[in-house]
Protein backbone atom coordinates (compact mmCIF):
# COMPACT_ATOMS: atom_id res chain seq x y z
CA UNK A 1 0.00 0.00 0.00
CA UNK A 2 1.68 3.54 -0.85
CA UNK A 3 0.17 6.29 1.13
CA UNK A 4 1.54 9.97 -0.39
CA UNK A 5 0.43 12.58 2.57
CA UNK A 6 0.94 16.14 1.54
CA UNK A 7 3.63 16.10 -0.36
CA UNK A 8 5.76 19.33 -1.42
CA UNK A 9 8.90 19.72 -3.40
CA UNK A 10 9.93 23.97 -3.61
CA UNK A 11 12.83 25.16 -5.64
CA UNK A 12 13.51 28.34 -4.21
CA UNK A 13 9.84 29.96 -5.43
CA UNK A 14 9.09 26.66 -7.56
CA UNK A 15 6.69 24.37 -6.43
CA UNK A 16 7.90 21.33 -8.42
CA UNK A 17 5.43 19.32 -6.14
CA UNK A 18 2.34 21.04 -3.92
CA UNK A 19 0.44 19.42 -1.36
CA UNK A 20 0.22 15.81 -2.98
CA UNK A 21 -2.32 13.69 -1.40
CA UNK A 22 -3.10 9.88 -2.85
CA UNK A 23 -3.53 6.34 -1.25
CA UNK A 24 -2.78 3.24 -3.41
CA UNK A 25 -4.45 -0.07 -2.52
CA UNK A 26 -2.05 -3.14 -2.97
CA UNK A 27 -1.91 -4.66 -6.50
CA UNK A 28 -3.33 -1.33 -7.91
CA UNK A 29 -1.57 -0.45 -11.01
CA UNK A 30 -1.62 3.18 -10.97
CA UNK A 31 -1.50 5.43 -14.66
CA UNK A 32 0.29 8.97 -13.23
CA UNK A 33 -0.17 11.35 -16.20
CA UNK A 34 0.59 14.90 -16.80
CA UNK A 35 3.18 17.19 -19.11
CA UNK A 36 6.60 17.73 -19.39
CA UNK A 37 7.51 18.88 -16.10
CA UNK A 38 4.15 18.82 -14.24
CA UNK A 39 5.78 16.73 -11.11
CA UNK A 40 5.77 12.99 -11.90
CA UNK A 41 9.85 12.37 -11.72
CA UNK A 42 9.52 14.62 -9.20
CA UNK A 43 6.97 12.32 -7.15
CA UNK A 44 9.16 8.94 -8.11
CA UNK A 45 11.92 10.45 -7.25
CA UNK A 46 10.93 11.21 -3.64
CA UNK A 47 9.01 7.79 -3.79
CA UNK A 48 12.29 5.84 -4.80
CA UNK A 49 14.40 8.39 -1.73
CA UNK A 50 16.73 9.77 -4.02
CA UNK A 51 14.73 12.95 -2.96
CA UNK A 52 13.37 14.49 0.18
CA UNK A 53 10.60 15.98 0.14
CA UNK A 54 10.31 20.06 1.31
CA UNK A 55 7.49 19.36 3.74
CA UNK A 56 4.79 16.19 3.45
CA UNK A 57 5.81 12.58 3.59
CA UNK A 58 5.05 8.83 1.41
CA UNK A 59 4.62 5.59 3.11
CA UNK A 60 5.43 2.41 1.34
CA UNK A 61 3.95 -0.45 3.19
CA UNK A 62 3.58 1.33 6.33
CA UNK A 63 7.56 2.99 5.77
CA UNK A 64 8.14 6.66 5.21
CA UNK A 65 10.55 7.59 2.93
CA UNK A 66 11.75 10.45 4.85
CA UNK A 67 12.96 8.68 7.85
CA UNK A 68 13.28 5.02 6.93
CA UNK A 69 14.66 5.11 3.12
CA UNK A 70 16.63 2.21 3.47
CA UNK A 71 13.49 -0.56 4.52
CA UNK A 72 11.67 1.69 1.76
CA UNK A 73 14.17 0.78 -1.07
CA UNK A 74 13.76 -3.09 -0.23
CA UNK A 75 10.35 -2.95 -1.22
CA UNK A 76 10.44 -0.82 -4.28
CA UNK A 77 11.77 -1.46 -7.74
CA UNK A 78 12.41 1.57 -9.44
CA UNK A 79 13.05 2.46 -13.33
CA UNK A 80 13.76 5.93 -13.73
CA UNK A 81 12.91 7.85 -16.96
CA UNK A 82 16.61 8.24 -18.38
CA UNK A 83 19.22 5.70 -17.50
CA UNK A 84 22.37 4.11 -18.36
CA UNK A 85 24.10 0.99 -18.15
CA UNK A 86 27.74 -0.81 -17.57
CA UNK A 87 29.12 -1.07 -20.67
CA UNK A 88 31.49 -3.46 -19.82
CA UNK A 89 28.90 -5.87 -18.26
CA UNK A 90 27.19 -8.94 -20.27
CA UNK A 91 22.91 -8.67 -19.54
CA UNK A 92 23.39 -11.64 -17.19
CA UNK A 93 26.22 -9.98 -15.25
CA UNK A 94 24.59 -6.72 -15.38
CA UNK A 95 21.55 -8.53 -13.57
CA UNK A 96 23.48 -10.22 -11.39
CA UNK A 97 25.79 -7.07 -10.13
CA UNK A 98 22.47 -5.37 -9.32
CA UNK A 99 21.36 -8.94 -7.04
CA UNK A 100 24.17 -8.79 -5.09
CA UNK A 101 23.36 -5.33 -4.48
CA UNK A 102 20.07 -6.46 -2.98
CA UNK A 103 22.57 -8.84 -1.06
CA UNK A 104 20.73 -11.93 -2.55
CA UNK A 105 22.71 -14.58 -2.69
CA UNK A 106 25.29 -16.07 -5.42
CA UNK A 107 23.04 -19.70 -6.05
CA UNK A 108 19.29 -17.56 -5.55
CA UNK A 109 21.02 -15.18 -8.20
CA UNK A 110 21.93 -18.18 -10.68
CA UNK A 111 18.54 -19.39 -10.36
CA UNK A 112 16.37 -15.68 -10.87
CA UNK A 113 18.44 -14.47 -13.73
CA UNK A 114 17.15 -16.94 -16.63
CA UNK A 115 14.09 -16.52 -15.43
CA UNK A 116 13.68 -12.56 -15.06
CA UNK A 117 15.13 -12.61 -18.49
CA UNK A 118 12.72 -15.06 -19.61
CA UNK A 119 10.08 -12.80 -18.41
CA UNK A 120 11.06 -9.82 -20.18
CA UNK A 121 11.90 -11.44 -23.37
CA UNK A 122 15.54 -11.54 -23.68
CA UNK A 123 16.70 -15.02 -22.86
CA UNK A 124 18.69 -15.54 -26.03
CA UNK A 125 20.23 -11.84 -25.35
CA UNK A 126 21.68 -13.68 -22.16
CA UNK A 127 25.34 -13.29 -22.91
CA UNK A 128 25.08 -9.99 -25.21
CA UNK A 129 27.01 -6.80 -24.00
CA UNK A 130 24.44 -4.92 -22.36
CA UNK A 131 25.65 -1.64 -24.42
CA UNK A 132 25.10 -2.79 -27.82
CA UNK A 133 21.43 -3.89 -26.70
CA UNK A 134 18.72 -1.94 -28.34
CA UNK A 135 16.31 0.68 -26.41
CA UNK A 136 13.53 -1.09 -26.49
CA UNK A 137 16.13 -3.97 -24.89
CA UNK A 138 17.56 -1.97 -22.66
CA UNK A 139 14.55 -1.13 -21.03
CA UNK A 140 13.02 -4.80 -20.56
CA UNK A 141 16.12 -4.94 -19.07
CA UNK A 142 16.35 -2.53 -16.35
CA UNK A 143 12.66 -3.86 -15.24
CA UNK A 144 14.29 -6.98 -14.94
CA UNK A 145 16.89 -5.37 -12.79
CA UNK A 146 14.32 -3.61 -10.63
CA UNK A 147 12.57 -7.28 -9.86
CA UNK A 148 16.10 -9.04 -8.59
CA UNK A 149 14.70 -8.66 -5.48
CA UNK A 150 10.90 -9.17 -5.62
CA UNK A 151 9.55 -5.98 -4.58
CA UNK A 152 6.29 -5.82 -4.13
CA UNK A 153 6.13 -1.88 -5.64
CA UNK A 154 7.74 -1.27 -8.90
CA UNK A 155 8.01 2.63 -9.77
CA UNK A 156 8.24 3.24 -13.77
CA UNK A 157 8.95 6.84 -15.12
CA UNK A 158 8.07 6.27 -18.27
CA UNK A 159 8.98 3.02 -18.92
CA UNK A 160 7.73 3.24 -22.77
CA UNK A 161 9.45 6.24 -23.78
CA UNK A 162 11.69 6.48 -26.62
CA UNK A 163 10.34 3.30 -27.82
CA UNK A 164 9.21 2.30 -31.01
CA UNK A 165 5.45 0.99 -31.77
CA UNK A 166 6.40 -2.86 -30.77
CA UNK A 167 9.01 -2.18 -28.42
CA UNK A 168 5.91 0.03 -26.58
CA UNK A 169 3.60 -3.29 -26.88
CA UNK A 170 6.45 -5.95 -25.55
CA UNK A 171 6.61 -3.25 -22.71
CA UNK A 172 2.49 -3.29 -22.46
CA UNK A 173 2.45 -6.91 -22.46
CA UNK A 174 5.01 -7.42 -19.86
CA UNK A 175 3.76 -5.06 -17.36
CA UNK A 176 0.30 -6.59 -17.80
CA UNK A 177 2.08 -9.79 -16.87
CA UNK A 178 3.39 -8.15 -13.47
CA UNK A 179 -0.06 -6.87 -12.94
CA UNK A 180 -1.63 -10.55 -13.11
CA UNK A 181 1.52 -10.88 -10.74
CA UNK A 182 -0.37 -8.97 -8.30
CA UNK A 183 2.46 -6.23 -7.92
CA UNK A 184 1.58 -2.38 -6.98
CA UNK A 185 2.52 -0.90 -9.87
CA UNK A 186 3.47 3.09 -10.36
CA UNK A 187 3.82 4.23 -14.01
CA UNK A 188 4.35 7.58 -15.50
CA UNK A 189 3.78 8.65 -19.34
CA UNK A 190 3.01 11.83 -20.98
CA UNK A 191 1.68 9.72 -23.82
CA UNK A 192 -1.57 8.99 -22.48
CA UNK A 193 -3.18 6.27 -24.60
CA UNK A 194 -0.33 4.01 -23.19
CA UNK A 195 -1.78 4.05 -19.73
CA UNK A 196 -5.30 3.32 -20.92
CA UNK A 197 -5.21 -0.20 -21.22
CA UNK A 198 -3.77 -0.98 -18.20
CA UNK A 199 -4.37 1.12 -15.46
CA UNK A 200 -6.88 0.40 -12.67
CA UNK A 201 -6.62 4.33 -11.78
CA UNK A 202 -5.44 7.25 -13.18
CA UNK A 203 -4.33 10.54 -11.82
CA UNK A 204 -3.45 13.70 -13.69
CA UNK A 205 -0.97 16.05 -12.94
CA UNK A 206 -0.43 19.38 -13.30
CA UNK A 207 1.86 21.97 -12.03
CA UNK A 208 2.69 19.89 -8.73
CA UNK A 209 -0.64 19.61 -8.44
CA UNK A 210 -2.72 16.43 -8.33
CA UNK A 211 -6.00 18.04 -10.32
CA UNK A 212 -7.72 14.43 -11.35
CA UNK A 213 -7.65 11.15 -9.64
CA UNK A 214 -10.00 8.14 -10.45
CA UNK A 215 -10.38 5.05 -12.72
CA UNK A 216 -10.05 5.77 -16.37
CA UNK A 217 -14.21 6.24 -16.84
CA UNK A 218 -14.45 8.50 -13.56
CA UNK A 219 -11.96 10.59 -15.21
CA UNK A 220 -13.61 10.94 -18.54
CA UNK A 221 -17.03 11.46 -16.81
CA UNK A 222 -15.10 14.28 -15.32
CA UNK A 223 -15.74 15.83 -18.82
CA UNK A 224 -18.92 17.83 -17.62
CA UNK A 225 -21.14 15.01 -19.28
CA UNK A 226 -19.96 16.48 -22.81
CA UNK A 227 -20.00 13.69 -25.84
CA UNK A 228 -19.03 13.69 -29.03
CA UNK A 229 -21.29 12.38 -31.73
CA UNK A 230 -20.33 11.46 -35.31
CA UNK A 231 -23.43 10.99 -37.35
CA UNK A 232 -22.60 9.45 -41.02
CA UNK A 233 -25.37 10.51 -43.69
CA UNK A 234 -26.39 9.06 -47.31
CA UNK A 235 -25.17 12.10 -48.86
CA UNK A 236 -24.30 15.08 -46.81
CA UNK A 237 -27.26 17.39 -46.76
CA UNK A 238 -27.43 21.57 -45.28
CA UNK A 239 -30.95 20.42 -43.86
CA UNK A 240 -29.34 18.12 -41.74
CA UNK A 241 -26.85 20.14 -41.13
CA UNK A 242 -29.71 22.75 -39.90
CA UNK A 243 -31.75 19.77 -37.63
CA UNK A 244 -28.87 19.05 -35.35
CA UNK A 245 -27.45 22.61 -35.36
CA UNK A 246 -31.03 23.57 -34.30
CA UNK A 247 -30.94 21.46 -30.99
CA UNK A 248 -29.88 23.21 -28.08
CA UNK A 249 -27.86 21.36 -26.32
CA UNK A 250 -25.87 21.04 -30.16
CA UNK A 251 -22.52 22.49 -29.96
CA UNK A 252 -19.27 22.36 -32.03
CA UNK A 253 -20.84 21.20 -35.17
CA UNK A 254 -18.52 20.50 -37.84
CA UNK A 255 -19.73 19.11 -41.41
CA UNK A 256 -17.31 16.72 -43.64
CA UNK A 257 -18.39 16.47 -46.81
CA UNK A 258 -15.49 14.17 -47.98
CA UNK A 259 -16.66 11.17 -45.21
CA UNK A 260 -20.81 12.72 -45.32
CA UNK A 261 -20.61 13.12 -41.58
CA UNK A 262 -21.25 15.81 -39.52
CA UNK A 263 -19.20 16.18 -35.96
CA UNK A 264 -21.21 17.96 -32.98
CA UNK A 265 -20.48 18.13 -28.83
CA UNK A 266 -23.74 17.23 -26.85
CA UNK A 267 -24.13 18.82 -23.47
CA UNK A 268 -27.57 17.21 -22.84
CA UNK A 269 -28.70 13.73 -21.14
CA UNK A 270 -29.09 9.81 -22.51
CA UNK A 271 -32.56 10.56 -22.55
CA UNK A 272 -32.30 14.13 -24.77
CA UNK A 273 -29.86 11.95 -27.22
CA UNK A 274 -32.63 9.31 -27.85
CA UNK A 275 -34.81 12.06 -28.93
CA UNK A 276 -32.55 14.16 -30.47
CA UNK A 277 -31.94 10.35 -32.54
CA UNK A 278 -35.80 9.46 -32.89
CA UNK A 279 -36.63 13.35 -34.19
CA UNK A 280 -33.91 12.76 -36.89
CA UNK A 281 -35.17 9.23 -38.29
CA UNK A 282 -38.26 10.75 -38.15
CA UNK A 283 -37.20 13.97 -40.44
CA UNK A 284 -36.12 10.74 -43.34
CA UNK A 285 -32.03 12.62 -42.96
CA UNK A 286 -30.57 9.37 -44.33
CA UNK A 287 -28.53 8.52 -41.26
CA UNK A 288 -26.50 5.78 -41.76
CA UNK A 289 -24.69 5.65 -38.15
CA UNK A 290 -25.48 7.49 -35.31
CA UNK A 291 -22.44 6.97 -32.87
CA UNK A 292 -21.05 8.23 -29.64
CA UNK A 293 -17.45 8.54 -30.36
CA UNK A 294 -15.12 7.19 -27.31
CA UNK A 295 -13.28 10.26 -25.52
CA UNK A 296 -9.44 8.88 -25.38
CA UNK A 297 -7.53 10.50 -23.01
CA UNK A 298 -5.41 12.54 -24.55
CA UNK A 299 -8.39 14.37 -24.57
CA UNK A 300 -9.13 14.30 -20.85
CA UNK A 301 -6.42 15.27 -19.89
CA UNK A 302 -6.85 18.34 -22.50
CA UNK A 303 -9.68 18.69 -20.96
CA UNK A 304 -8.94 18.76 -17.57
CA UNK A 305 -5.90 20.88 -17.64
CA UNK A 306 -7.20 23.62 -19.77
CA UNK A 307 -6.87 27.07 -17.16
CA UNK A 308 -4.91 25.50 -14.99
CA UNK A 309 -1.82 27.47 -14.14
CA UNK A 310 1.62 26.26 -13.67
CA UNK A 311 2.26 27.50 -10.23
CA UNK B 1 60.45 -0.29 -14.90
CA UNK B 2 62.51 -3.49 -15.94
CA UNK B 3 63.63 -1.44 -18.80
CA UNK B 4 65.18 1.39 -15.75
CA UNK B 5 66.30 -1.92 -13.53
CA UNK B 6 68.36 -3.48 -16.41
CA UNK B 7 69.35 -0.01 -18.39
CA UNK B 8 70.91 1.26 -14.44
CA UNK B 9 72.45 -2.37 -13.91
CA UNK B 10 74.76 -2.04 -17.26
CA UNK B 11 75.11 1.45 -16.50
CA UNK B 12 76.72 0.68 -13.11
CA UNK B 13 78.74 -2.30 -14.09
CA UNK B 14 80.14 -0.49 -17.73
CA UNK B 15 81.33 2.79 -15.70
CA UNK B 16 82.74 1.23 -12.51
CA UNK B 17 84.82 -0.98 -15.28
CA UNK B 18 84.54 -3.94 -12.20
CA UNK B 19 82.01 -6.14 -14.30
CA UNK B 20 80.06 -6.79 -11.13
CA UNK B 21 77.71 -4.82 -8.98
CA UNK B 22 78.10 -4.19 -5.57
CA UNK B 23 75.61 -4.01 -2.29
CA UNK B 24 75.76 -0.45 -2.39
CA UNK B 25 74.63 0.13 -5.62
CA UNK B 26 71.73 -2.51 -5.05
CA UNK B 27 70.59 -0.30 -2.25
CA UNK B 28 70.47 3.00 -4.71
CA UNK B 29 68.69 0.85 -7.18
CA UNK B 30 66.00 0.04 -4.90
CA UNK B 31 65.54 3.61 -3.50
CA UNK B 32 65.56 4.67 -7.23
CA UNK B 33 63.07 1.89 -8.15
CA UNK B 34 60.73 2.75 -4.82
CA UNK B 35 60.66 6.48 -5.61
CA UNK B 36 59.30 5.66 -9.21
CA UNK B 37 56.85 3.08 -7.36
CA UNK B 38 56.03 5.98 -5.43
CA UNK B 39 55.35 7.84 -8.96
CA UNK B 40 52.80 5.44 -10.15
CA UNK B 41 50.80 5.21 -7.29
CA UNK B 42 50.67 8.91 -6.85
CA UNK B 43 49.98 9.65 -10.19
CA UNK B 44 47.55 6.63 -11.32
CA UNK B 45 45.20 6.66 -7.46
CA UNK B 46 43.96 9.71 -8.91
CA UNK B 47 42.91 8.55 -12.46
CA UNK B 48 41.68 5.78 -11.08
CA UNK B 49 39.27 7.19 -8.37
CA UNK B 50 38.37 10.84 -9.75
CA UNK B 51 35.43 9.75 -12.10
CA UNK B 52 34.66 6.52 -9.78
CA UNK B 53 30.99 8.29 -8.51
CA UNK B 54 31.06 11.73 -11.29
CA UNK B 55 30.91 9.18 -13.58
CA UNK B 56 28.43 6.98 -12.55
CA UNK B 57 26.25 10.21 -12.38
CA UNK B 58 27.18 11.09 -16.30
CA UNK B 59 26.55 7.79 -17.27
CA UNK B 60 22.91 7.97 -14.90
CA UNK B 61 24.11 4.89 -13.07
CA UNK B 62 24.18 6.40 -10.09
CA UNK B 63 20.26 6.71 -9.34
CA UNK B 64 19.45 3.32 -9.91
CA UNK B 65 22.52 2.33 -7.61
CA UNK B 66 21.27 4.63 -4.25
CA UNK B 67 17.83 2.68 -4.84
CA UNK B 68 19.45 -0.82 -3.89
CA UNK B 69 19.42 -1.49 -0.53
CA UNK B 70 23.38 -0.81 -0.21
CA UNK B 71 24.30 1.82 2.22
CA UNK B 72 26.30 5.54 1.55
CA UNK B 73 29.13 3.96 3.39
CA UNK B 74 29.15 0.47 0.94
CA UNK B 75 28.84 2.35 -2.10
CA UNK B 76 31.71 4.75 -1.18
CA UNK B 77 33.80 2.00 0.49
CA UNK B 78 33.07 -0.81 -2.47
CA UNK B 79 33.92 2.30 -4.80
CA UNK B 80 37.50 2.64 -3.04
CA UNK B 81 38.12 -0.84 -2.60
CA UNK B 82 37.81 -1.49 -5.80
CA UNK B 83 40.42 0.89 -6.72
CA UNK B 84 42.50 0.36 -4.50
CA UNK B 85 42.67 -3.82 -5.54
CA UNK B 86 43.64 -2.62 -8.61
CA UNK B 87 46.34 -0.56 -7.81
CA UNK B 88 47.38 -3.31 -5.24
CA UNK B 89 48.05 -5.51 -8.03
CA UNK B 90 50.12 -3.23 -9.89
CA UNK B 91 52.02 -2.85 -6.56
CA UNK B 92 52.18 -7.13 -6.31
CA UNK B 93 53.01 -6.90 -10.30
CA UNK B 94 56.07 -5.01 -9.60
CA UNK B 95 57.38 -7.32 -6.68
CA UNK B 96 59.35 -9.53 -9.43
CA UNK B 97 61.72 -6.23 -9.97
CA UNK B 98 62.17 -5.67 -6.49
CA UNK B 99 63.38 -9.60 -6.14
CA UNK B 100 65.98 -8.72 -8.40
CA UNK B 101 67.36 -6.11 -6.32
CA UNK B 102 67.31 -8.88 -3.19
CA UNK B 103 69.15 -10.74 -5.86
CA UNK B 104 72.10 -8.79 -5.03
CA UNK B 105 71.50 -7.88 -1.52
CA UNK B 106 72.24 -5.18 0.56
CA UNK B 107 67.48 -4.55 1.10
CA UNK B 108 65.90 -6.52 3.89
CA UNK B 109 62.52 -7.62 3.05
CA UNK B 110 61.48 -6.21 6.14
CA UNK B 111 62.14 -2.45 4.90
CA UNK B 112 60.00 -3.74 1.88
CA UNK B 113 57.07 -4.31 3.55
CA UNK B 114 57.40 -1.13 5.52
CA UNK B 115 57.49 0.55 2.12
CA UNK B 116 54.14 -1.41 0.68
CA UNK B 117 52.69 -0.67 4.22
CA UNK B 118 53.33 3.03 3.32
CA UNK B 119 52.68 3.24 -0.32
CA UNK B 120 49.24 1.69 1.30
CA UNK B 121 48.47 3.97 3.53
CA UNK B 122 49.10 6.85 0.52
CA UNK B 123 47.02 4.67 -1.84
CA UNK B 124 43.84 4.62 0.42
CA UNK B 125 44.16 8.51 1.28
CA UNK B 126 44.54 9.46 -2.07
CA UNK B 127 42.18 7.21 -3.21
CA UNK B 128 39.81 8.46 -0.51
CA UNK B 129 40.22 12.25 -1.65
CA UNK B 130 39.53 10.84 -5.27
CA UNK B 131 36.33 9.47 -4.25
CA UNK B 132 35.42 12.87 -2.35
CA UNK B 133 36.06 15.23 -5.39
CA UNK B 134 34.18 12.92 -7.33
CA UNK B 135 30.83 13.06 -5.02
CA UNK B 136 31.19 16.27 -4.28
CA UNK B 137 31.98 17.52 -8.20
CA UNK B 138 29.16 16.89 -10.77
CA UNK B 139 32.01 16.41 -13.71
CA UNK B 140 34.57 13.83 -13.87
CA UNK B 141 37.46 16.66 -14.74
CA UNK B 142 36.99 18.92 -12.49
CA UNK B 143 37.09 16.10 -9.41
CA UNK B 144 40.29 15.10 -11.86
CA UNK B 145 41.98 17.83 -11.55
CA UNK B 146 40.88 18.61 -7.94
CA UNK B 147 42.83 15.41 -6.63
CA UNK B 148 45.46 15.63 -8.68
CA UNK B 149 45.57 19.33 -7.32
CA UNK B 150 46.17 17.58 -3.74
CA UNK B 151 48.33 15.20 -4.82
CA UNK B 152 50.60 17.63 -6.43
CA UNK B 153 50.17 19.69 -2.54
CA UNK B 154 51.06 16.71 -0.63
CA UNK B 155 54.46 15.85 -2.83
CA UNK B 156 55.47 19.16 -3.97
CA UNK B 157 53.96 22.11 -2.05
CA UNK B 158 54.38 20.58 1.36
CA UNK B 159 58.25 20.47 0.61
CA UNK B 160 58.49 23.67 -0.65
CA UNK B 161 56.62 24.83 2.28
CA UNK B 162 58.82 22.60 4.98
CA UNK B 163 62.08 24.75 3.15
CA UNK B 164 60.12 28.30 3.45
CA UNK B 165 58.99 27.48 7.02
CA UNK B 166 62.51 26.25 8.00
CA UNK B 167 64.28 29.31 6.54
CA UNK B 168 61.87 31.61 7.69
CA UNK B 169 62.23 30.14 11.61
CA UNK B 170 65.74 29.95 11.32
CA UNK B 171 65.47 33.75 10.00
CA UNK B 172 63.13 34.62 12.88
CA UNK B 173 65.54 33.05 15.73
CA UNK B 174 68.84 34.95 14.07
CA UNK B 175 69.99 32.53 12.07
CA UNK B 176 70.62 29.40 14.35
CA UNK B 177 68.76 26.12 14.72
CA UNK B 178 65.22 26.84 16.61
CA UNK B 179 62.23 24.44 16.96
CA UNK B 180 60.34 24.91 14.69
CA UNK B 181 57.20 22.74 14.43
CA UNK B 182 55.62 23.69 11.84
CA UNK B 183 58.73 22.61 9.07
CA UNK B 184 58.46 19.20 11.16
CA UNK B 185 55.14 19.00 10.10
CA UNK B 186 55.45 19.89 6.65
CA UNK B 187 58.25 17.25 6.33
CA UNK B 188 56.11 14.81 8.12
CA UNK B 189 53.30 14.88 5.35
CA UNK B 190 55.45 14.52 2.84
CA UNK B 191 55.50 10.65 0.84
CA UNK B 192 59.07 11.98 -0.64
CA UNK B 193 60.54 12.85 2.72
CA UNK B 194 58.77 9.71 4.41
CA UNK B 195 60.12 7.12 2.01
CA UNK B 196 63.87 8.82 2.42
CA UNK B 197 63.46 8.24 5.64
CA UNK B 198 62.62 4.93 5.48
CA UNK B 199 65.19 3.92 3.10
CA UNK B 200 67.69 5.83 4.87
CA UNK B 201 67.30 6.95 9.19
CA UNK B 202 69.66 9.33 8.70
CA UNK B 203 67.40 11.41 6.92
CA UNK B 204 64.82 11.35 9.89
CA UNK B 205 67.90 12.54 12.45
CA UNK B 206 68.78 15.35 9.52
CA UNK B 207 64.96 16.07 9.77
CA UNK B 208 64.72 16.39 13.55
CA UNK B 209 68.17 17.99 13.87
CA UNK B 210 67.23 20.93 11.24
CA UNK B 211 63.57 21.28 12.89
CA UNK B 212 64.21 20.62 16.85
CA UNK B 213 61.68 18.57 16.85
CA UNK B 214 62.10 14.86 18.18
CA UNK B 215 58.66 13.19 16.93
CA UNK B 216 58.57 10.26 14.05
CA UNK B 217 58.35 11.26 10.89
CA UNK B 218 56.35 7.31 10.44
CA UNK B 219 54.16 8.34 13.13
CA UNK B 220 53.33 11.81 11.94
CA UNK B 221 52.42 10.63 8.56
CA UNK B 222 50.12 7.97 9.67
CA UNK B 223 48.18 9.78 11.86
CA UNK B 224 47.69 13.01 9.54
CA UNK B 225 46.95 10.51 6.57
CA UNK B 226 44.31 8.54 8.50
CA UNK B 227 42.92 11.42 9.63
CA UNK B 228 42.56 12.72 6.00
CA UNK B 229 41.38 9.44 4.69
CA UNK B 230 38.74 9.43 7.28
CA UNK B 231 37.60 12.80 6.80
CA UNK B 232 37.41 12.52 2.75
CA UNK B 233 35.16 9.28 3.07
CA UNK B 234 33.24 10.75 5.90
CA UNK B 235 32.28 13.73 3.41
CA UNK B 236 31.63 11.40 0.48
CA UNK B 237 29.10 9.52 2.79
CA UNK B 238 27.35 12.38 3.59
CA UNK B 239 27.76 13.66 -0.02
CA UNK B 240 26.55 11.09 -1.84
CA UNK B 241 22.71 11.46 -1.50
CA UNK B 242 22.63 15.33 -1.05
CA UNK B 243 19.00 15.30 -2.58
CA UNK B 244 17.97 13.39 0.05
CA UNK B 245 19.18 15.91 2.58
CA UNK B 246 16.28 18.38 4.28
CA UNK B 247 16.34 21.32 1.65
CA UNK B 248 14.49 24.20 1.43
Amino acid sequence: MIEIKGLTKKYGSLYALNDLNLTLSEGTVFGFVGANGAGKSTTFSILATLLQPTSGDAFINGKSVKTEPHEVRKQIGYMPDFFGVYDQLKADEYLDFYGASYGISGVKRAELIPQLLELVNLTSKRYEYVDLLSRGMKQRLCLARALIHDPQVLILDEPASGLDPRARVEMRDILKQLKEMGKTILISSHILPELAGMCDEIGVIDGGKLIAHGSVSDIQAQLKGERLITVKLKGLTDRAALFFEEDPFVTGLEQNSEKHAITFKYRGTEDDQMRLLKHALQENLSILSFAEQETNLEDVFMEITKGVDSI
Amino acid sequence: MSIFVFGFIYLTTSFSGTGYFRPEESFMLFGLLTFIQLGLVLFITPGLTAGSISTEREKQTLNILLTTSQSSMQIILGKLSSSIAFLLLMLVAGLPIYSLVFLFGGISPGQLGLILLFFILTMITVGSFGIMFSTITKKTIVSMIATYGTMIFLTGITAFFFIITLQVDMMNSGGIQSSSPMAHFWASINPGILIFTLLNPTTESFVNEMTQIEFPIWLGYTIFYVLLAASAITISVKKLRVNMKKSQ
